[in-house]
């Protein structure tokens, strides 16, 4: 039996990509995977009793070594902020490819603590800086050093020691390009480094807690139980200088959209399900429960969100149990079809990561693929003509095209560069000023005016000869002949309508990562939680890859 | 040291700025990026275009005929520009003249990426300064050394060049003849057997 893969138009609804959960495709478990053998060393620990100063944590492999170089310094209390607009944190990282000398050290300790006024060199892979849980780190040192374990509960309610507020790689601030390091097999899925940077970092955590314990109560002090760090991941507050990522990177974007829809298709089409991979998928499905029951927000907007997912995890454990039957034809393909007409996006999707789970053999190849050469892509095919480009746009924008742009609601927003931190901003155009410098993120609007612009146009103008005189739409040119091969590169959304929702956006790339726990703190920034139940570095050779699942159970 | 990237990122911008579409923005990025990855002066060349850019007339050609002539100076980006578009149909062209092009370090990269899609070399002379434009996998020039800023070029000539080999056939004979000392020299019942499929087809 052929499943089709799913319609661009209904995947790549915003409301749709912003109910994406992570799954075996996500980053920083294929991450896992592929370093689950590299050797691991703490090749530096120079921390003052309070717990500032450096480290250094390595991981080798035949005669590549990748370090994290981590500075902890002494913050005030009213310095420390998650925004994008701070100037001191807790901690900076940065991964330095190879054993970084005393020379790279110092220089390093000039710069990475500055952060974005820094400057890194080609020799440093990714950049970063954390900020302490203040009352859950105090809280692990002060129980840790009075010997005893800190309060799970409490530990709980937050997740993580630390939480990262920003991850820079390929090439910012001096960094690597990725044209350095691209022909590396180990990195070659998306993002690899940036994972490696937090899983690195987390390890660094939970050594600087039992550091401090122990300077202040030497007799006393114990560590941090090895089972309450796996349940410790790394907290981040994101906001909304990820979201024109997924704009500006059609083809990255549909290779990891691909990826996912084709094991979809693929897990669809298996005739006979296996009982141990029917089992799996009801056990994890079952223990799912515990994970998004223990999934807080103060946002109404996610809280109706969980509220829906619960209720519809219910629905299709009740469904399964009255008899359906696994050991049926396609079953898999069966249990989908009854979720799309059943569930809503978010349980959807939930359980579209759930199929994944016993199928390496599917999914192991497409984490492959999840990568691209976008340079590759980057020519418009100016041999061609009026006619295909008209044929491109009904046929892969036919919603687009659609909407009204003489209503004010479908233009009510515009994209900006903030002078002040350099960083993406969103801002409303009838309220704000500076829509007259927007950036080239309103694809629906310059897409349209494209079909408008090419309605009276000969089939046979070549493009090139178009593109004389209409330069101007250039960008959105490029992006409809690139549509033409990656049918999942476009948002089918007005990104600068009144109703769009910037978390969506975030949410997406977000669960490509492999982050759970999304607590979105308004409609333009939100917190998550990456690598909670991992298994920690001493574990990495022997490790259940349904990890994800046991966090918190 | 200042990333490919950052340089991609800051030079679509200004680029941007001054004037041009997002879309022309975008090219001008990633050429500027490809010439500095090649080791030519592309940032420095085109922060001086930019600095004159608004204050001077700069002629902006549309359709690229096999000889180009103008008393105001071309601009480098949207000749660069309407070359790439329109190679397709200058390809006929073996050669093709620009008389009076500004900063024609900033029209390379087009070029480059213009011998790439045709998949052909092409030579640019840029009054004595020459330039071979690989596949967009090299440049060769014996201006490298230089690294200046090259204002305007009197006399430009773009050669497509045929794919041709550089070599004679006596030096391919006997390099060929000199790899088969590698090969095996097989027995009668090796012949028979050894590849493996049958003796007739005619099934």
């Amino acid at each position: 039996m052929q499943v089709q893969l799913r319609d661009p138009k209904v995947v790549m609804k915003l409301s749709k990509l912003g109910s994406f959960h992570q799954s075996k495709l996500s980053f920083l478990r294929s991450f896992l995977k592929e370093f689950k053998d590299w050797k691991y060393k703490r090749d530096l620990f120079e921390l003052d009793e309070n717990g500032y100063g450096r480290a250094v944590y390595s991981l080798t492999k035949n005669n590549r070594t990748y370090s994290l170089v981590c500075f902890a310094n002494q913050i005030n209390d009213e310095e420390r902020s998650d925004r994008v607009i701070a100037t001191k944190w807790d901690t900076a990282f940065a991964l330095h490819d190879g054993i970084p000398t005393k020379k790279d050290l110092d220089r390093l300790n000039e710069d990475v603590p500055k952060q974005e006024i820094g400057r890194l060199s080609y020799k440093e892979l990714t950049l970063s800086r954390a900020n302490k849980s203040i009352r859950i780190f105090n809280h692990v040192v002060e129980s840790l050093s009075q010997g005893i374990q800190p309060n799970k509960d409490k530990l709980m309610e937050v997740g993580y020691l630390y939480r990262t507020t920003a991850v820079y790689g390929s090439g910012k601030f001096g960094l690597a390009d990725r044209f350095r390091i691209k022909n590396r097999d180990e990195i070659c899925g998306p993002f690899r480094l940036e994972m490696m940077l937090v899983y690195l970092v987390r390890e660094f955590t939970f050594d600087q807690v039992n550091h401090i314990a122990k300077q202040k109560n030497p007799r006393k002090a114990v560590e941090l139980d090895k089972d309450i760090c796996r349940n410790l991941g790394i907290g981040n507050s994101t906001g909304l200088g990820m979201a024109p990522f997924i704009i500006n990177h059609p083809t990255l974007l549909n290779n990891w959209i691909l990826a996912r829809e084709t094991s979809l298709k693929k897990i669809r089409e298996i005739e006979n399900v296996k009982d141990h991979e029917a089992e799996l998928f009801k056990k994890l499905l079952k223990k799912s429960l515990k994970n998004i029951t223990s999934w807080n927000t103060d946002s109404e907007f996610q809280k109706k969100k969980i509220f829906g997912l619960l209720k519809d995890m219910e629905k299709l454990i009740n469904f399964i149990n009255k008899g359906f039957n696994f050991k049926d034809k396609y079953s898999f393909n069966k249990l989908y079809l009854w979720c799309e007409i059943n569930l809503k996006d978010e349980c959807i999707e939930y359980i579209v990561s759930l199929m994944m789970e016993p199928y390496d053999k599917i999914i192991n190849p497409l984490i492959k693929q999840m990568s691209v050469d976008e340079a590759k892509y980057f020519n418009i095919p100016t041999q061609k003509n009026i006619e295909n480009l008209r044929h491109i746009l009904e046929k892969n924008y036919s919603e687009i095209i659609k909407i009204d742009f003489s209503k004010k609601e479908n233009n009510q927003n515009f994209w900006f560069i903030s002078k002040n931190k350099e960083e993406p901003r969103l801002a409303d155009r009838y309220m704000n000023r500076g829509a007259e410098l927007e950036q080239p993120l309103a694809i629906a609007r310059d897409i349209k005016i494209l079909y408008e612009r090419i309605s009276n146009k000969k089939n046979s103008l070549s493009i090139g000869r178009f593109l004389m005189e209409n330069n101007d739409l250039r960008h959105v040119v490029r992006r409809a002949f690139i549509s033409e091969n990656f049918p999942y590169a476009e948002i089918q959304d007005n990104i600068i309508g009144y109703k769009l929702m910037p978390i969506d956006m975030l949410r997406l790339k977000l669960s490509f990562f492999g982050a759970v726990k999304f607590d979105p703190r308004s409609e333009k920034w939100l917190r998550i939680c990456m690598f909670q139940g991992a298994p920690l570095l001493t574990d990495l050779k022997s490790f259940d890859d349904g990890w994800i699942y046991n966090s918190l159970n | 040291m200042i990333s490919l990237s950052e340089i991609d990122t800051t030079v679509k911008r200004a680029t941007k700025a001054v004037g041009f579409s997002w879309g022309i923005a975008e090219e001008v990025g990633k050429g500027i990026s490809l010439l500095e990855m090649f080791g030519l002066p592309g940032l420095k060349n085109l922060n001086q275009y930019y600095k004159i850019y608004k204050d001077k007339k700069f002629q902006n050609i549309s359709l690229i005929s096999k000889s180009n002539i103008s008393k105001i100076s071309y601009c480098p980006i949207t000749s660069g520009i309407n070359f790439l578009d329109q190679i397709f149909t200058l390809k006929e062209f073996s050669e093709i003249d620009f008389e009076n092009l500004a900063f024609p370090i900033l029209f390379i990269p087009f070029l480059s990426r213009s011998s790439e899609i045709i998949g052909k070399k092409i030579f640019f002379k840029v009054d004595e300064r020459e330039f071979l434009l690989n596949f967009n996998q090299s440049i060769f020039s014996n201006y490298l050394k230089e690294q200046i800023v090259i204002e305007k070029a009197n006399k430009i000539k773009i050669i497509f060049l045929e794919n041709e080999n550089t070599f004679n056939e006596n030096d391919w004979k006997e390099l060929y003849s000199l790899s088969k000392e590698t090969f095996v020299d097989e027995s009668e019942e090796l012949k028979k057997t050894a590849a493996g499929a049958g003796f007739t087809d005619n099934d």
